[in-house]
């Protein structure tokens, strides 16, 4: 997908929404996501304390933390499936667990967690990030100047309420999707199950599928445990392609190589907050030592 | 949404066990329920002008035109030979197989309610109809359970399964007499049992199951597929999840006239297995495992009248032997589909200043 093109279907999208857009009215750039105090916890003790993190768009920012650390239970609070017990968790500007533009967030696991006997292509599976732009939800919500629509334009504009309500894709949603896959390299594979892929093929078709719900934000979980280390630098390039284009990338990850490698930002998360900088200044801050204890390393070799 | 579960429960559970909230509302509820009945009869009547038609031309004995029993059987058969699979399509593939076995025992102690309240009260509803009440309750039960512990888990599948076959079988033995021998229909199924009347409430399951999934397919799917990716996506998991247990509920109830308490699950889990074998893409899979199911249904009712055996289980087996051919042929496809792998395209870079972020330390 050229940048041109994400442009273009961007601002379409923001003018189908009443709610805030990528780039309000106001003029100040509203953060992707804006975390104040919060504190969580699944029994009395919290998993994660007094976190404050705000992330601005076209950021590549990187959570790091030992195992235990919080970052996953972190990472629900930013995207609305868990509700903090004190403080606020605000996502575009909305209160995350309330969030309901839920396509402007492209999530992607660790891949082993996508079912492995399912019979889906890969076309299936990016076709999924279209879904949050179809059925009867997105014409209550997003579309309320459906009337003057009618006027205008009636017969796209009965043909999008058709396909909205038959759950069916349109034209312009395939084409969506196809570009979606050749952003990610993965056009020849469209047709195969996701059960034959690599786990690095298996990402990128991932990735395609949050490309193709025209996501503000990729949300990435650990995404290369199993990953071969070739098709880890793909991986990463291709992040790096997408952050560039002014996608904002969100990142938890174990691999601090990686991390300093690729993000700009790290925060370092044991609970609480141990570090929120520039990469260059977390490894040169004792911050690692502190929250992972004294073994880490930092893997892959830093080039500063 | 929790509150407003518990209150549907409630009220579900108040319209089961309490006739006099029930009578007065017959008189409202009959009046709809007729012209629904007719029009299903009409629709039924229609099968039967057909299955005529087919007899003449064909002259099979199972369906001639003296035997309106079968004619209706083949109906309900067909009827669940699509709603099973693309029922279990959804459950198959989120290790969620044994629900229906689950919900099939609610559905029995549904029957037992339905047949005690015959005898008790004379109330004169259908024990199909009371079991596809009690066992929507019981999967909303099963659903909260697991939204509450956070997991499906056997053990309160197990639970619920056991209370549903125990609640049936003391029901059942508090009436000792008249009722135990209406109940072997009910656990093994019966081809000659299959009423205008239960015909009916099949139709009505079968269009809205059907009509379900038309709707939500989308949304099941993604659930279905990758459930943490779909709620950060915006649909309620929780509410899409229910909705599936909900009709797992109705088809299990639909399929028990046919199929039997004890093998009703088989037709939600053994096509589906069998049409993931040959399947390349989800679309492909859906419509193989009706074709499969179908297959099973119609071979099984014919073994089952020609052979004098019980339909439901004579389904099964041919379900099963159906599965064991999709198995060797999955296998053969896949031998022969490992050949050449298409290359991985190149990453789209729109600048080039970007993307060069690996490989040059």
């Amino acid at each position: 997908m050229s940048s041109q093109d994400r442009d273009t279907t961007t601002s379409d999208r923001a003018d189908d929404r009443t709610t805030s857009g990528p780039e309000p009215t106001g003029g100040q750039t509203e953060s992707v996501v804006d975390v104040a105090n919060v504190t969580f916890g699944y029994t009395a003790t919290p998993v994660v304390e007094d976190v404050s993190l705000t992330i601005d768009p076209g950021e590549y920012v990187a959570i790091v933390g030992p195992n235990g650390s919080g970052k996953s239970t972190l990472m629900q609070l930013l995207v609305g499936l868990l509700e903090p017990d004190t403080g606020t968790a605000r996502l575009f500007g909305e209160r995350a667990d309330r969030f309901d533009d839920g396509e402007r967030i492209g999530y992607v696991a660790q891949h082993a967690s996508a079912s492995k006997e399912m019979p889906i292509t890969v076309r299936e599976v990016v076709k999924m990030g279209r879904f949050p732009h179809l059925g009867i939800g997105r014409l209550t919500g997003g579309d309320r100047r459906l009337v003057d629509d009618l006027r205008e334009e009636p017969l796209e504009t009965v043909q999008r309420v058709t396909s909205a309500l038959s759950g069916r894709l349109s034209p312009g949603d395939w084409a969506i999707v196809d570009q979606a896959l050749e952003t990610v390299g993965m056009s020849a594979f469209a047709d195969r199950r996701v059960t034959q892929l690599s786990g690095g093929q298996r990402q990128r078709a991932f990735i395609a599928r949050a490309l193709a719900s025209e996501a503000d934000l990729l949300v990435l979980d650990e995404p290369t445990v199993g990953v071969d280390a070739e098709s880890v630098d793909a991986f990463y390039d291709l992040l790096a392609t997408l952050n560039a284009e002014g996608i904002t990338v969100l990142l938890i990850e174990h691999d601090l190589g990686a991390v300093v490698e690729h993000a700009d930002r790290v925060v370092c998360l044991n609970r609480e907050v141990y570090f929120d900088g520039p990469t260059g200044e977390f490894v040169e801050s004792d911050a690692l030592a502190r929250a992972f204890g004294t073994e880490a390393r930092f893997l892959s070799g830093v080039s500063e | 949404m929790t509150a407003g579960l518990v209150a549907t429960l409630a009220a579900g559970v108040l319209a089961v066990l309490d006739p006099s909230l029930v009578l007065p509302l017959q008189g409202v509820v009959g009046a709809l329920g007729e012209t629904v009945f007719g029009v299903l009869l009409w629709v039924l009547d229609q099968w039967y002008w057909l299955m005529d038609w087919v007899y003449y031309l064909t002259g099979l004995e199972m369906i001639d035109p003296r035997y309106r029993y079968m004619q209706r059987a083949i109906l309900v058969g067909l009827c669940i030979g699509v709603m099973a699979p693309l029922i279990g399509t959804f459950l198959v593939h989120r290790q969620l197989a044994l629900i229906g076995d689950a919900l099939a025992h609610t559905g029995f102690a549904g029957v037992a309610v339905g047949l005690f309240l015959n005898a008790v009260i004379d109330l004169g509803v259908s024990p199909y109809l009371t079991a596809v009440v009690v066992a929507m309750i019981a999967a909303l039960f099963i659903e909260l359970i697991s939204e509450v512990t956070d997991a499906y888990n056997d053990v309160s599948m197990a639970i619920v399964l056991s209370t549903g076959f125990a609640l049936g079988t003391t029901l059942i033995s508090l009436n000792a007499g008249g009722l135990a021998v209406g109940v072997n229909q009910f656990l093994f199924g019966n081809l000659s049992t299959v009423s205008p009347q239960s015909a009916a409430i099949l139709l009505v399951l079968f269009v809205v199951i059907v009509g379900t999934v038309a709707l939500t397919r989308n949304q099941l799917l993604y659930v279905t597929f990758d459930e943490t990716a779909a709620a950060v996506s915006g649909i309620s998991v929780n509410w899409y999840n229910r909705v599936v247990v909900m009709l797992t509920a109705m088809v299990v109830v639909g399929a028990m006239q046919i199929m039997g308490v004890i093998l009703v699950a088989a037709m939600l889990v053994v096509p589906v297995a069998g049409a993931t074998q040959v399947s390349r893409s989800f679309s492909e899979s859906l419509v193989v495992s009706v074709v499969l199911a179908e297959l099973a249904v119609l071979l099984g009712i014919g073994v089952a009248y020609y052979g004098g055996v019980t339909a439901g289980g004579v389904i099964v087996l041919v379900a099963v032997a159906i599965y064991v051919c999709a198995v060797a042929l999955g296998k053969v496809l896949s031998a022969r589909g490992t050949g050449a792998s298409p290359d991985m395209g190149a990453i789209e870079v729109d600048s080039a200043d970007v993307g060069k972020g690996t490989g040059d330390d």
